[in-house]
C-alpha cells in the first residue's frame, strides 16, 4: 500500500502550518487595528494547515494511486557536493573544495567517466579561479593552509 | 512627458556603451542557455543574481531582462533543429518546426521563428510604453488598501493559472509568504523563526530559494529521467524564408502577438500558455488543418510570436504596480528590491530613465537577437552536442558560489542545498514552485500594506470593500477563487 502523492503533500503542509503556528506562539499577536509580528505568520499558519487538509482530504475521491518513484540517488549526490563546498570552502580555499565538489556532484549522473569528470574538474577549477577571484575580484583564496 | 519624450529618454540612456554591452551580454547569455539543454532562464538569472550587486541598476535589469527574452530565441533553435525544447515555451514550436526540418527546411523555419519573434517583440515594447503610463498614473492614487487587494489578486490568480493544481498552488503561496516572514519584522523589531541562527535573522536569501528550489532541483530531475541530448546532423543551407512562406506567416505571426500580449499581462500564464493557445487557434483558423504538425510554417511563426510577446508584456504589470506575474518576473522584481527600487508606479515618475532604459534596450535587445541568431544560428548548432553529464556539474558549481558570493558565508550554501531538497519533494508531489517564489518576495510587503490599512481603517477589514478600486481587486478575486471551486466540483 502506498500513499497518494496529495495525502503526503496535504500532511506535509499540515505539518508545516503547525510548525508556524506552535513556534510563532511567542510572538506577540496584537490587534487588528495593530497588528504585532505575530498576526500575519498565525493567519497564514492556519490557512496552511486549512489548505493541506483539503489537498489531503481531497484524495481520497479520486483514483490517482500511483506510486512516486523517488529519485534519491542522483539528490543525495547533488546535495552532498553542496554541504561539502560549504564546509571546504573557508577552511581550504576555493580550488579544494571545487576538487571535491565536482566529482561528487557528478557521481548524480547516469554514467560516470573518470577520465572525463577529472578533466571536467581541472578545467571548472581553472575557470573558476580565473573568472571569480582574478577576474571578478572576489575576495576568495585559491588554497587556504 | 509625453510617450516621445519618454522613449527618446530611454534610447538615450539605453545607448550608452556600457548598458549597450550589458544588454549584448545578457541577450547572448539568455540564447546559450536557451541552446543549452536543462539550463533554464530561471536557473541563470538565479545564478547571476550575486553579480549584479556590483553593477549599477540598470545595467543588471537590462542583462536580467535580456537573458528572459534571449532565452525564448535560444529555445526555438533547439526546438526546430533537434526537436528538444530548450524552454517550456518553444514545446509547441517543436510540433512543425522540427518537421519542416526533416524536409530541409531547416533555414526557413530558423528564419521564420526569429523575425516572427522580432516583430513580437517590437509590439510588445511598444505596448509596454504606450501600456505603462496610463497604468502607473492609475496606480499612483493606491493606498495601502488598494495594494493588498492587488497582491492578494495577483497572488490567488498566479496560484490557480499556474499550470497544476490550484489548491496546491494556493498552499505554495501560502508557505511562500511563511518563508517570506523568516527574519526581523521591520515594525516591531522582533525577529521571527529565526531560532537563535545568526544568518536567518535577515531573512532567508533570495538566492538561497530560487537556485535551491529551481536549479537544484531541475537538475535532480533532469538526472533522474533520461538526460537531455540532443543533436544536430543535419545541413543548414538557405537561411532566408521564401516570399510565400514571409506571407504565409504574416498574419499568424500578427494573431500570435496578439495572443501572446493579452496572456503576458494575466498573472501566472505567461509565454507558454501563450504559445499554445496561439498555436490552437492557428489550426482551427487554417483551412486544412491536416498540415499542422507535418512541418507548417504558420505553427512555427505563431507560437513564437505569442510566446516573445508575452515575454515582453509580463514586464507592463512587473514595472508600472510591482506586481509580477511569472516565476522570471518575480525575479526581475526581487532584482530591482535588492538594488533599491521599490517597484510600483513611482518608479516611472521618479526614476524614469530606469523605466523608459529597460524599456528602449528590450527594442535594441530584439534587434541584437535577431542579428546573433540569424548568422551566427551554426555556431549555436554546435552547442547542442555539448553532454549534458559535463553542464551539471558546473552548473552545481556556480550555484555554489554564487550562493557563497552573497554574504561570504557558507550557511548560505547549505540553506540552498536545504531548499533544494524542499524543491526537489514538492515537484515531485506535483507542487509548483513558482507560486511559493511569487509569496516569498511579495510576502513582507503586503504584510506591511495589510497593517497599514487596518490602522488607517481602526481595524475595520471593510476598508477593503468599500474603496471602489480595491473592492473591484477583491471581486475579481472572490471570482477566480469561485471559479476554481466550481472547477474541482466538475472533475472531483
Amino acid at each position: 500500500m502506498h500513499l497518494h502523492r496529495d495525502v503526503i503533500a496535504g500532511t506535509l503542509f499540515i505539518l508545516i502550518g503547525w510548525f508556524a503556528l506552535s513556534a510563532g506562539r511567542v510572538y506577540p499577536i496584537g490587534s487588528a487595528m495593530h497588528m504585532g509580528p505575530g498576526y500575519f505568520p498565525a493567519v497564514l499558519g492556519a490557512l496552511l494547515i486549512l489548505l493541506g487538509a483539503w489537498i489531503g482530504l481531497r484524495a481520497f475521491r479520486s483514483d490517482g494511486w500511483e506510486r512516486i518513484v523517488w529519485g534519491w540517488k542522483p539528490l543525495a549526490w547533488i546535495t552532498a557536493s553542496m554541504l561539502l563546498f560549504g564546509f571546504l570552502m573557508p577552511r581550504f580555499g576555493l580550488i579544494p573544495a571545487l576538487a571535491v565538489m565536482l566529482p561528487v556532484a557528478a557521481a548524480a549522473g547516469r554514467d560516470f567517466r573518470f577520465k572525463e569528470v577529472l578533466l571536467l574538474t581541472v578545467v571548472m577549477c581553472a575557470f573558476a579561479g580565473g573568472v571569480f577571484v582574478y577576474a571578478l575580484k572576489l575576495p576568495y583564496r585559491l588554497f587556504t593552509y | 512627458m509625453d510617450v516621445y519624450d519618454s522613449l527618446a529618454l530611454g534610447f538615450n540612456v539605453a545607448f550608452s556603451l556600457q548598458n549597450l554591452a550589458y544588454c549584448f551580454a545578457g541577450v547572448a547569455l539568455g540564447t546559450l542557455i536557451g541552446v543549452l539543454p536543462g539550463i533554464g532562464p530561471l536557473t541563470t538569472i538565479g545564478l547571476l543574481f550575486p553579480i549584479t550587486f556590483y553593477l549599477p541598476p540598470l545595467p543588471s535589469l537590462i542583462m536580467l531582462a535580456g537573458i528572459y527574452y534571449g532565452a525564448q530565441y535560444g529555445g526555438a533553435i533547439t526546438s526546430i533543429l533537434v526537436n528538444l525544447p530548450g524552454e517550456t515555451a518553444s514545446a509547441v514550436t517543436c510540433l512543425d518546426g522540427y518537421p519542416m526540418t526533416r524536409q530541409g527546411r531547416a533555414g526557413a523555419a530558423l528564419a521564420t521563428a526569429a523575425l516572427a519573434s522580432f516583430f513580437a517583440g517590437c509590439v510588445g515594447t511598444l505596448l509596454i510604453a504606450l501600456a505603462g503610463p496610463p497604468l502607473g498614473e492609475w496606480a499612483l492614487a493606491f493606498g495601502p488598501a488598494e495594494y493588498f487587494s492587488l497582491m492578494l489578486m495577483g497572488l490567488v490568480g498566479s496560484a490557480v493559472l499556474t499550470q497544476g493544481d490550484a489548491a496546491k498552488g494556493l498552499a505554495m503561496v501560502v508557505l511562500g509568504l511563511l518563508i517570506g516572514v523568516v527574519g526581523t519584522d521591520v515594525n516591531s523589531g522582533s525577529v521571527r523563526y529565526a531560532f537563535d541562527v545568526p544568518e536567518l535573522t535577515d531573512g532567508i536569501g533570495f538566492t538561497v530559494l530560487a537556485v535551491g528550489l529551481f536549479a537544484v532541483a531541475e537538475i535532480v530531475m533532469n538526472l533522474e529521467n533520461r538526460e537531455p541530448q540532443g543533436a544536430f546532423t543535419g545541413k543548414l543551407s538557405q537561411l532566408m524564408p521564401t516570399a510565400r512562406d514571409l506571407k504565409a506567416s504574416f498574419w499568424p505571426a500578427l494573431r500570435g502577438t496578439g495572443i501572446g500580449a493579452f496572456f503576458g499581462i494575466l498573472p501566472g500564464t505567461g509565454p507558454a500558455l501563450s504559445s499554445f493557445a496561439a498555436y490552437m487557434i492557428e489550426k482551427k483558423l487554417a483551412r486544412d488543418p491536416a498540415r499542422f504538425g507535418n512541418g507548417a510554417i504558420e505553427g512555427v511563426a505563431a507560437p513564437e510570436a505569442a510566446n516573445n510577446a508575452a515575454a515582453q508584456t509580463s514586464f507592463i504589470p512587473t514595472l508600472t504596480l510591482g506586481i509580477p506575474g511569472t516565476a522570471v518576473m518575480t525575479l526581475m522584481l526581487a532584482a530591482m528590491i535588492m538594488q533599491g527600487v521599490t517597484p510600483g508606479p513611482q518608479v516611472m515618475t521618479e526614476k524614469p530613465e530606469l523605466f523608459w532604459g529597460i524599456v528602449a534596450s528590450m527594442w535594441i535587445g530584439n534587434l541584437m537577437l535577431l542579428v546573433l541568431n540569424l548568422p551566427l544560428v551554426g555556431v549555436w548548432v554546435r552547442l547542442l552536442s555539448v553532454p549534458y553529464r559535463w553542464l551539471f556539474p558546473a552548473v552545481v558549481m556556480f550555484c555554489c558560489i554564487g550562493n557563497y558570493a552573497v554574504n561570504n558565508n557558507p550557511v548560505d550554501v547549505y540553506l540552498c542545498a536545504f531548499a533544494g531538497v524542499l524543491g526537489y519533494v514538492l515537484v515531485k508531489l506535483e507542487c509548483e514552485p513558482a507560486p511559493l517564489l511569487l509569496g516569498y518576495v511579495l510576502g513582507p510587503l503586503m504584510e506591511e500594506y495589510l497593517r497599514r490599512a487596518m490602522l488607517l481603517s481602526r481595524g475595520d477589514p471593510a476598508v477593503f470593500f468599500t474603496r471602489p478600486i480595491s473592492l473591484v481587486f477583491m471581486l475579481a478575486t472572490l471570482l477566480v477563487l469561485v471559479l476554481m471551486v466550481k472547477g474541482f466540483r466538475r472533475s472531483g
